[in-house]
Order: structure tokens, then sequence, then C-alpha cells
């Protein structure tokens, strides 16, 4: 067994929201634990689009989707956050002391007071190819990212897609598997051009095949791959031998696991209240994105908002019977000592 | 007002008017055709709005920018008419435009 993490709120989804969180609640002395199934922090700010500059942060006329989650994170660092990355939360019990007992699908135990869900669009998750029958192979022959290089040794790999994943893999693997053909739809690629550089150069010395095109058919049995046909190329359809693939067409955002935490949702959101912005289980709060209330809308700013008022009804449960005192961190002295900038 | 024809996945199409200078996209989402996701809300950073170019328009269309062209790596089954409708400005010339929703986003 595990060595159980405790925190005081374990919040679900590393994005503006929930980085915000960790200040609201930490003006309240709880401690936050991040969870994220990205490597890193500022959820689809970070993923989708840090250069795009954003216009509605009240305060910033405009700044950087990367650029507000840097500020972000300076604002939180006196609390003190701790992060889990690349992880996705896989399942939820309430403990009878009313508290939770969350685990990840790296087997972490965390035991928290209350439960903060900030998962924006859901969590991060490969998209699958549109290629008939592939979700027969998933998990056996046909893989979305590589956890294990062994599991590529000696075996007829196909690698589809033209970012720097695909074309890392590619030089990464080759020297490990059989043969190695990389599948893009076009001869132009977004990964660095030093890789593209390396994977011509291969290709020049029959290392490894590079074709242009996009797969459309597999055969194989029992999750076994055999081969993959190559349509669209110069050459029409090929067939080449494929017992492993790897495909990466990006991400896309699903809800996962949440939804089989049992509370209730609409249209794959989760509702809350617009008080305390809790959900159908007490202690388990929703902001940002993934909630639903009337008038709901999908800003970010909606969402610090959110969080504001969530960090006193999550104080409450925590702290029960305990006077919330109303304070701002302008003349607060004891808020003004929290955030480090008085002694 | 410029008139756009979005043919959903099922065959039902769904005639617009459209302002020139919005996107295509957000034509489709203001009119809630079925299959437009846009998960980004128009940043050219998800390939959730792929549409198909009718034949009969891809010229005046015309290609993708290379951001684009990148983006639609990740979209789902692209076609030599596949373009990201979040990236398709609408003007005069598009006047009666038709466009095809795929079968999924991704």
């Amino acid at each position: 067994m595990t060595d159980v993490i405790k925190t005081d709120a374990l919040i679900v989804g590393a994005g503006p929201v929930g980085l915000f969180a960790v200040f609201e609640l930490g003006l309240f002395d709880m401690k936050c634990h991040l969870i994220d199934i990205l490597d890193r922090p500022g959820g689809q700010c970070a993923e989708l689009y840090p250069e795009k500059p954003i216009y509605d942060i009240p305060g910033w006329p405009s700044i950087s989707a990367q650029g507000l989650v840097d500020k972000l994170l300076e604002q939180i660092h006196p609390f003190k956050p701790d992060f889990s990355f690349n992880r996705m939360v896989s399942s939820l019990e309430k403990l009878d002391d009313g508290s939770f007992r969350v685990t990840t699908d790296e087997n972490e135990v965390f035991e928290t007071k209350v439960v903060v869900i900030a998962a924006g669009g859901g969590s991060f998750q490969p998209k699958r190819p549109p290629i008939p029958g592939i979700e027969a192979y998933e998990g056996k022959s046909v893989f979305y990212s590589v956890r294990r290089m062994e599991e590529f040794r000696g075996h007829d790999l196909v690698i589809v897609g033209g970012g720097d994943s695909a074309l890392d893999w590619t030089l990464n693997l080759q020297p490990v598997a059989k043969s190695v053909t990389l599948v893009h739809r076009r001869p132009e690629f977004r990964a660095a051009p030093d890789s593209v550089n390396k994977m011509y150069a291969m290709q020049e010395m029959k290392q490894l095949e590079f074709r242009v095109g996009q797969v459309s058919g597999l055969t194989g049995a029992d999750g076994q791959l055999a081969s993959a046909t190559i349509k669209g190329g110069p050459d029409g359809d090929i067939e080449v031998p494929c017992t492993r693939m790897l495909p990466f067409f990006g991400l896309t955002m699903k809800l996962g696991p949440i939804a089989e935490w049992g509370l209730n949702l609409h249209e794959n959101l989760i509702p809350v209240d617009t008080e305390k912005f809790q959900t159908s289980v007490s202690g388990i709060f929703a902001v940002g994105d993934i909630n639903w209330y009337p008038g709901k809308l999908k800003l970010i700013l909606s969402g610090f908002h959110e969080v504001a008022l969530m960090a006193q009804a999550a104080k409450r449960i925590i702290s029960p019977g305990e006077r919330i005192v109303f304070q701002y961190t302008t003349s607060s002295t004891s808020l003004q000592k929290k955030l480090g900038v008085v002694a | 007002m410029t008139k756009l024809t979005f043919i959903a996945h099922d065959g039902t199409s769904f005639d617009v008017e459209a302002e020139n200078g919005s996107t295509v996209m957000e034509n489709a989402i203001r009119n809630a055709v079925p299959g437009i996701e846009a998960e980004c809300g128009g940043a050219c950073a998800c390939a959730t709005c792929h549409v198909y170019v009718d034949e009969a328009w891809t010229a005046e269309v015309g290609e993708p920018e290379a951001m684009e062209e990148d983006m639609l790596d990740f979209a789902y089954d692209v076609q030599p008419n596949s373009r990201l409708s979040c990236q398709i400005k609408v003007r005069d010339a598009l006047d009666g435009l038709v466009v095809r929703v795929p079968a999924r986003q991704g």
C-alpha cells in the first residue's frame, strides 16, 4: 500500500481557475494539492493557446494565456501548493468522517477534506484517428503514448502524425524496432526542423520509411496487428507490415472518470448551486468551465468569482462552527501575513 | 448579409444569414449547427470546427495558411477540401457558400 497523501483541498485540474482556487482557499489556511493530466500547470491556456492574448481579464487590457498562468503561479506561490502532473484521478470514495479518498491512475491515494473539480473541458486525452476497427487493437498493439520503449523492440512499427511526438519517437524507436514507417498526410511537419532533417537523412540511408498519406485500414487478429493500409500517397493504396502502431493526433477533452463519481450531470457538465458552487455531493465543489448553473458563462473571470465563494463554503466544512471573518487583502494584517507581504 | 449553407453529417441543411467579417465557425455556433464544436473558441488551436468546403467553392475560399494547415493535422478524416471554419472570414464573394460538417470532430 502506497503512502496516503493528506491535504485539505484536492483540486482536480491546474488551469487558471484551479490555480486561483489555491489563492482563495489559502487565505483560509487551507492546504491545496492539484492534480492535472498535463505535464505542467495552465490547462487549456498552456496547452491550446499559450501565445494568444486574452482581453477580458480585469486589470489586464491584454495578457497572453501563458502570461496569465505565470502571474497566477506567482500569486499563489506564498501558499506553497503541491502539484501532481501527468495524472488522472480515477476513483473517489466518501469516508465515514465526511472526507474523501481519491486515487489516481498511477495508484496514488489522497485523503482530502474537500474536493474541488476545476477540470475545464475535461481531461486531455489522445485523439483516436479515423481508422475503422482501431479500437480492437488499442492497448495491445496500438498505443497513444510510449511508456516503455521495450514494448516496441523487434516490431514493425508504424508511427502516424507530423508533430514533435511523432518525429521524436520515430527517431528514438528506430534503433529498437525491426522497421519504422512514418505516415503523415503531407510532406510538411510541425516538428522541430532538426528532427525532420534527421528523419529525412535516415530515410536516405534506408533506416526508416516516410510515406505521405493516411492510414485507412488495419489487419490483424485478437488485438494483434499484422499490417496497415496507407492511402492517398503518390503510390496509391499500399500495405505495410505493422505489428505496433503509435498514432499522434493531438489531444481532445473528455470528462473521463469524473462521470462515474455519482454526481448529477447536465450534458457532461456538473450542476452546482450559485452560493457555494457545490455539486450534488456535499464537500465536492465544481468551478470554472466544468460546472453549470442558470446563466453560466464559460469565462475565466467567472471561474475566479466562483472560487472565492466556494472557498467560504469549503472553510465551513473544514472548520465547522468557526466564525468566518470577511477581510480585505488591502487592509487585513492577518491576510497580508499569509501572503508574506508583512512580517 | 451573406448567405451560407451548412450541411450536417445526417444531410440536414442549415441556411444562415452571415455578417461580413464574421467567421464561418461563429455563424455555425450562433445557429446551433450540429457537429461544429469550436472547443477553443476560434483561436485556431483545436481543429474542432473542421468543415469540408463544397467543391464548387474551394477556389474562392482559398487554401489554409500554414498555422491552419498544422492544426488540420489534428482533424478527423482530413480531405483536400478540408478547412477550419474559424479561419474562413465571411465576405460578399462567399455569398451562397456551401460547407459540409464531418462525421466527427476528432
